[in-house]
């Protein structure tokens, strides 16, 4: 027996020394390198930004088809904003003039200013477009019937939300561009004052009225007014969002992961082989809290059949998203940049003055009543877009694109029929005018109420009144519904960006505009 | 609440919450009062008592060779001014649909961002404008004429050199 001399304090030390870094690791993941099934699973139950997934991922989740990734990619958009938004705050001023002179440093001057401003303009944009597409997704696919009913909801405010983010954004760079829709803007929010006005009750009172000045905080846009966008875009605005997601995503997985048809095994079939490990080790699981709380857990009652550990699968799904929309967002940065027009000019409006493209097709229906089209129209939209889930209480066709009576056909023949609605629509008013031209005396209530916006969307909530009759089914008027609007808004947007010129007036072409631009 | 030896309900159960448990109720009550009284209170904050805004009340010296019916619009204002044999007047250059500056001419107003027209009097010709161009308070002392942009009068009034 070999003799072991007792180890000096010195020593003692230097091998805690040495094993502090390891140590460091290991007590901030407490688990091993995640290298087995089990260890993976750990990692993912034991770490707070990951739990938000569920340990396993079903594997209807992860096909393509199923998300298109949209719900991630918007995500994805809404970091890049994040840390590009910060970045750019380094040097933004939120004052009138210097606003503007701080945003053409950062354009001019700051190293990669102006390539962290593109990213930041083009993930916005980006956003957008992702967020509409993934709550189009979530319609097509009937993901928003029950239990889903309310984060269907969750998610109409974050579309309000990210709206709200790109259109307050607009306004910092305190160009020609910036100043002229936010004026518009604001007024849009004073147009209720269009109907009290026309019956004389705007003394007494005036919701229009108190909408502009809380929103701008003097009756001019002016330093007030900048500062309160400037507040609501970094700050309200982003926190509004993060705890809106939050609940969305919490949502999800207490809904049991996301929307999969009833006959998802069937559909599916037996794994490939090459698809690794779909179900090695039965996963520990802790039954405690399902016993104590009623309602749906996760998983609990549904084997773990056809489910893979979501590290690495979805893990690396969601790596492959994010990094494309990156690219995506970088890729454009580098080709296009944002813009940035003179200085504001309370004296000349831009003419034409154009809102951020998502909002050109509002801008079309406002041309024609300001209430109807800023405020009176976007609500029914609204209303009837957090309705739709309390309505349609079907079943057929849940998790199935374009699921439901009538199916692809049904929807294939609503945006035909919605495309020639908006266009018929459209070209009526662009050609010979509306009641204005025609009875120059006519009240604006009339008007307000019947023009081309609101005769659109009476036609649209028709047809879809038809569909219900016709299929006897609550979910066919919905994608018939849902369709047109989609048609209506993209004609309405198109007319808006390329066709409308000085003076709001129809142009074939910016080329055709007088004064030669 | 005690659970008495023999019944029946189970732990798991929630308990019936203790009648006389005064105090966790007035807590709750005042609470509630206070987010109350707190949410009204941070309504009451973005609207200041008094705006700040640039002065609406301006004076200006019009061109001796200013024609009947011509418009006058002294630089940074949006206010049209005109003379006449019957007197001097001011009309708003702000459209009434949403609030871009309209273009004055001898023959009316043109609005660049919707399409808004409006007659030399101010009245609705043809887009989405919901009323008339507003008329401003004028009054002249000296040759020199004020206008107040934060008082409108009736349409028509005229007020002599
Ligand atoms: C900032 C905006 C949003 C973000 C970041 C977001 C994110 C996500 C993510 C990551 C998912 C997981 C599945 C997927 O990727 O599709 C999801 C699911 C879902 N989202 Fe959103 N979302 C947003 C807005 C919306 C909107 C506007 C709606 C609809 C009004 C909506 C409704 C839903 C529904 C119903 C699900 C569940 C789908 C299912 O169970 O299959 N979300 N969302
Ligand atoms: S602001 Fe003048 S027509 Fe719209």
């Amino acid at each position: 027996m070999s003799l072991s001399l007792p180890r000096t304090p010195l020593q003692v030390f230097r091998d805690h020394l040495r094993a502090a870094p390891g140590r460091m690791v290991h007590s901030a993941f407490r688990t091993g390198t995640p290298s087995t099934d089990r260890g993976r699973s750990s990692f993912v139950f034991g770490n707070v930004f990951l739990h938000l997934h569920s340990v396993r991922t079903h594997r209807w989740s992860l096909r393509w088809m199923t998300t298109a990734g949209l719900g991630i990619a918007s995500v994805a958009a809404f970091l890049i904003t994040l840390v590009t938004g910060v970045l750019l705050m380094f040097y933004y001023k939120p004052y009138p003039d210097v606003a503007y002179d701080s945003i053409k440093d950062i354009h001019f001057v700051v190293p990669t200013g102006r390539f962290m401003r593109n990213i930041h303009r083009w993930a916005a944009n980006v956003m957008v477009v992702t967020v509409i597409l993934h709550m189009a997704r979530a319609f097509y696919t009937a993901s928003y019937r029950a239990p889903r009913e309310f984060n269907w909801l969750i998610g109409l405010a974050l579309l309000v939300t990210t709206l709200g983010l790109s259109f307050t954004g607009y306004l910092l760079p305190w160009d020609q561009l910036a100043f002229w829709a936010i004026t518009i803007g604001a007024n849009i929010a004073q147009s209720p004052r269009e109907v009290t006005d026309a019956l004389g009750i705007t003394e007494h009172f005036d919701p229009g009225g108190l909408q502009r000045l809380l929103l701008l905080g003097s009756d001019t846009v002016g330093d007030e007014a900048l500062i309160r966008f400037y507040l609501l875009h970094v700050m309200l605005l982003p926190l509004v969002a993060a705890m809106l997601m939050a609940v969305h995503f919490w949502r999800i997985r207490k809904d049991g992961g996301l929307t999969k048809p009833a006959d998802v095994n069937q559909r599916l079939g037996p794994p490939p082989a090459d698809v690794y490990p779909v179900f090695t080790e039965e996963p520990v699981k802790t039954y405690h809290l399902a016993a104590i709380v009623r309602g749906r857990t996760p998983a609990v009652g549904s084997g773990p059949e056809h489910t893979v550990p979501s590290m690495p699968h979805l893990f690396y799904a969601e790596l492959g998203v994010l990094m494309l929309t990156l690219f995506v967002c970088t890729a454009l940065a580098l080709v296009s940049d944002a813009p940035l027009k003179e200085l504001a000019n309370a004296q000349v409006p831009e003419n034409p003055a154009k809102a951020p493209w998502y909002f050109l097709g509002l801008q079309e229906l406002v041309a024609f009543s300001a209430f109807m089209g800023g405020i009176g129209i976007p609500a029914i939209v609204l209303i009837g877009l957090g309705l739709i889930p309390y309505l349609d209480r079907e079943e057929e066709g849940t998790g199935v694109w374009f699921g439901g009576p009538g199916g692809w056909r049904l929807v294939q023949r609503s945006i035909a029929f919605g495309f020639s609605a908006a266009l018929i629509v459209e070209s009526i008013a662009i050609r010979f005018g509306w009641l204005r031209e025609w009875f120059p005396d006519i009240p604006q209530l009339v008007v307000t109420a019947i023009n081309p916006g609101t005769v659109l969307t009476l036609i649209y909530a028709w047809y879809s009144v038809w569909l219900v009759r016709r299929y006897g089914s609550t979910r066919a008027g919905a994608l018939g519904l849902f369709t047109c609007f989609l048609c209506g808004f993209i004609v309405l947007t198109v007319i808006g960006t390329y066709f409308r010129g000085p003076n709001w007036e129809f142009f074939w072409s910016p080329a055709d505009w007088p004064g030669g631009h | 609440m005690t659970v008495k030896p023999g019944a029946t309900r189970s732990r798991l159960d929630p308990e019936p919450m203790p009648r006389r448990d005064v105090l966790g109720l007035l807590s709750l009550w005042s609470m509630a009062t206070a987010l109350l009284f707190a949410t009204v209170g941070m309504f009451r904050l973005p609207k200041a008592a008094v705006l700040a805004s640039p002065s609406k009340k301006f004076r200006v010296a019009l061109p001796d060779t200013l024609a009947a019916g011509e418009p006058f619009v002294p630089p940074g204002r949006a206010v049209a001014i005109y003379r006449d044999p019957e007197g001097v007047y001011a009309i708003s250059t702000i459209c009434t649909h949403l609030g871009c500056i309209v273009h004055a001419t001898t023959q009316g107003f043109e609005c660049p961002c919707h399409g808004s027209g409006f007659t030399a009097s101010g009245e609705v010709t043809r887009g989405p404008a919901p009323r008339a161009l507003d008329w401003l308070q004028v009054s002249t002392s000296g040759g020199l004429v004020t206008v107040d942009e934060g008082v409108t009068v009736p349409s028509g009034t005229r007020v002599p050199v």
